[in-house]
């Protein structure tokens, strides 16, 4: 057992011989103080963002193809580009609500190095006109709250937030906003509304984007953690550098966390685009390979929403234009991994049961479907199940996400992928969540749910009444 | 069971002094309370509501939607055994049987004596130290049944209070700034220009 905050590096973090754009203080143990930043290039992202006028930085992240890192993968310059026409103030809100299951990078850069999501806020505000900055901390990161806190009070201190920031006519506040637990909350509608005093419930759509309307009803940017993370790096270094990492669709780094089945379970800045789930599954230089010399039997390939990969995708690389046609997405870069003793109902019952207590309760596929999915899940683990509940469970799921829903293929099934993305009959992404897993596991293995179920016997009818 | 006290109804209104609307300081005002009282009261929801401009029904509505908001006494420690998919594949339902013959309550209990609350939470975000568990939202990390004993141990003799505070403090750190550095919230009701560092020329 190990306590938080008392290494050098943070737990679960493995370092390599790979660029790192925004790990890079993470050997440090005082990586989060503004000593050690400044001693590291910190803040010269700013200055010399500062240095140029604003819509020439906008250009600039928006040519580096900074995706977004938060699970829809958006670029962060064109969304800034999302307001309406001479409409003001406009605002930042940073999304620190990480809670996806399988999910952990954010909370790593807030405890590890918290100047450097700050520089990142600034240098976005600076660049899209924003007028205040919200940094939204889930409720639960106590040690989170504690480091982002303290660098906000040492950078206004040193004069790098606040009024007239470097002596320039760029003044900015940054405010700290805890959340107190829930899921939902990630949805950047439902950001807004819990940092407007409310439930956290996402708001309808039109207009998809809080760009047209946000929080108090103004333009407003929601960025990840990690997507704001990447600015001072590409700041210092360009966008043409930025563009020579990865590929011309995925640029740059990510974090990816591997947990569950593997020999060295841990978060790695992988370069996009080209690091396959392969490399990270069984490379040296990542995990190492399956635990005890086991089989791969299923991945989760990028957080509890994603539908399922099998050792047939280990190839497939971290790119988008190829996840989706294969049956999944990357999410938020998570990948859990699941070896050949993995009793699959039991293993999808935790993701379905948690998307179903996540539920806001607003949309009512999701509020009743998600219940019903992990009931039928738990009463057919329990060994209490029939054979027409694998039927109920693609009904139910239904209701949630009509016609097909994304799987990968399977050479030894016959089947063929289903692309990614699906419809919904809600507002946000916790419903057809909770079918994901769920519906992974029983298209892929079937026949686990199968040797669980008790069929029935039919008692024969003829004519002349039941067969004796 | 109380309203405010002074002190924090000082630091009340500085939180609040940040949004440009004062409702944005509802969730922070209740984890204020929830520190002051180990759980949120409802003369704390009532004071809330006055100093944010809302009924204490509107209070109460927000602060029910939020999992770490109690509305009744709890254990001086909470013990949070995450249970979803990768902590549970590395044996959390091991670990929460455990712990629940342990300290002798089931999930959702706490202990006669008040000391201890124990819960099955959902993600912590430490997929990679699965089991992993939460004392007042401080992390261990790869628990162990008879780690976990040492852990309740430790805590019920007071060996770990410099690094966890009782249920209810959160982070330790506020932000506290100059008011001279602070450029201050505005009514976006009141702001019709675009900020003076674009010149008038924000990108498109």
């Amino acid at each position: 057992m190990t306590a938080q905050g008392t290494y050098a590096h943070a737990p679960g973090f493995i370092a390599g011989d790979r660029p790192k754009i925004v790990t890079s203080r993470f050997e440090y143990a005082d990586s989060h103080t503004l000593e050690r930043y400044l001693a590291t290039d910190g803040y010269a992202g700013l200055r010399r963002a500062l240095a140029r006028p604003a819509a020439e930085i906008h250009d600039e992240v928006k040519n580096a193809t900074v995706l977004g890192r938060g699970g829809a993968g958006f670029p962060a310059g064109t969304k800034w580009g999302l307001t309406p026409q001479g409409v003001w103030p406009r605002y930042l809100v940073v999304n620190g609500d990480e809670s996806e299951p399988g999910t952990y990078k954010d909370r790593l850069l807030m405890e590890r190095d918290p100047h450097q999501l700050i520089e990142g806020c600034l240098i976005a505000c600076y660049a899209a006109g924003l007028s205040q900055c919200f940094l939204y901390i889930r409720g639960e990161m106590a040690l989170a709250q504690e480091r982002v806190a303290a660098a906000i009070n040492e950078a206004y201190a040193a004069g790098y937030i606040g009024k007239n920031i470097l002596g320039s006519r760029f003044s900015l506040d940054v405010v700290l906003h805890w959340g107190a637990g829930a899921y939902v909350v990630g949805e950047e509608t439902a950001l807004i509304e819990s940092l407007e005093g409310n439930r956290g419930m996402p708001r309808l759509k039109p207009p998809y984007f809080p760009a047209a309307i946000g929080l108090y009803g103004q333009p407003t940017i929601v960025n990840n953690v990690e997507t704001l993370a990447n600015l001072p790096w590409l700041m210092r270094h360009g966008a043409d550098a930025y563009t020579a990492i990865g590929t011309k669709t995925s640029p740059g780094t990510r974090m990816v966390a591997v947990s569950g089945h593997v020999k060295r379970p841990g978060v790695y800045e992988i370069i996009n685009g080209t690091t396959t789930f392969r490399d990270l599954i069984y490379g040296d230089d990542f995990c190492g390979g399956i635990r005890d010399g086991n089989d791969l039997k299923a991945f989760v390939p990028g957080g509890g929403s994603a539908p399922w990969f099998t050792p047939e995708q280990l190839d497939l690389p971290f790119e988008a234009s190829q996840i989706g046609p294969a049956g999944s997405m990357l999410g938020s870069g998570a990948i859990m991994v699941m070896d050949h003793t993995t009793d699959i109902p039991k293993a999808a019952l935790t993701l379905t049961r948690f998307y179903a207590h996540e539920s806001c309760g607003k949309c009512t596929p999701c509020r009743e479907g998600g219940t019903w999915l992990e009931r039928i899940l738990s009463r057919i683990v329990d060994g209490e199940g029939t054979d027409a509940d694998l039927a109920q469970i693609v009904e139910v799921g239904e209701s949630i996400c009509p016609g097909a829903f994304p799987h990968a293929s399977s050479s030894a099934l016959g089947l063929s992928a289903t692309p990614f993305p699906y419809k919904m009959n809600t507002i946000c992404f916790v419903g057809p969540s909770a079918y994901a897993p769920v519906h992974s596991a029983l298209t892929l293995f079937r026949e686990e749910f199968e040797a669980r179920v008790t069929k029935r016997n039919r008692i024969p009818v003829t004519s002349s009444g039941a067969a004796s | 069971m109380a309203r405010l006290s002074d002190e924090n109804v000082r630091l009340a209104k500085e939180i609040i002094a940040r949004y440009p609307r004062s409702r944005s300081a509802t969730i922070p005002l209740l984890h204020l309370a929830q520190e002051q009282d180990g759980y949120v009261t409802n003369e704390a929801m009532v004071h809330i509501g006055e100093l944010v401009g809302a009924t204490s029904a509107e209070v109460l509505g927000t602060a029910s939607f939020y999992e770490m908001f109690k509305f009744e006494p709890v254990g001086r420690y909470l013990i949070n055994i995450c249970g979803t998919m990768s902590c549970a594949l590395m044996g959390a339902e091991d670990l929460m049987h455990h712990a629940e013959e342990r300290l002798g309550v089931k999930l959702g209990g706490t202990t006669p004596d008040g000391t201890f609350t124990l819960e099955r939470a959902e993600c912590q975000a430490a997929c990679t130290e699965a089991p992993c568990l939460q004392v007042n939202y401080r992390y261990r990390f790869r628990v162990t049944n008879d780690e976990f004993d040492r852990l309740v141990d430790d805590l019920a003799a007071g060996r770990l209070d410099a690094e966890i505070p009782p249920h209810g403090t959160v982070a330790r750190v506020r932000q506290r700034v100059a008011a001279d550095r602070v450029v201050g919230a505005v009514d976006p009701e009141l702001v019709t220009e675009s900020p003076v560092w674009l010149d008038g020329k924000a990108a498109l």
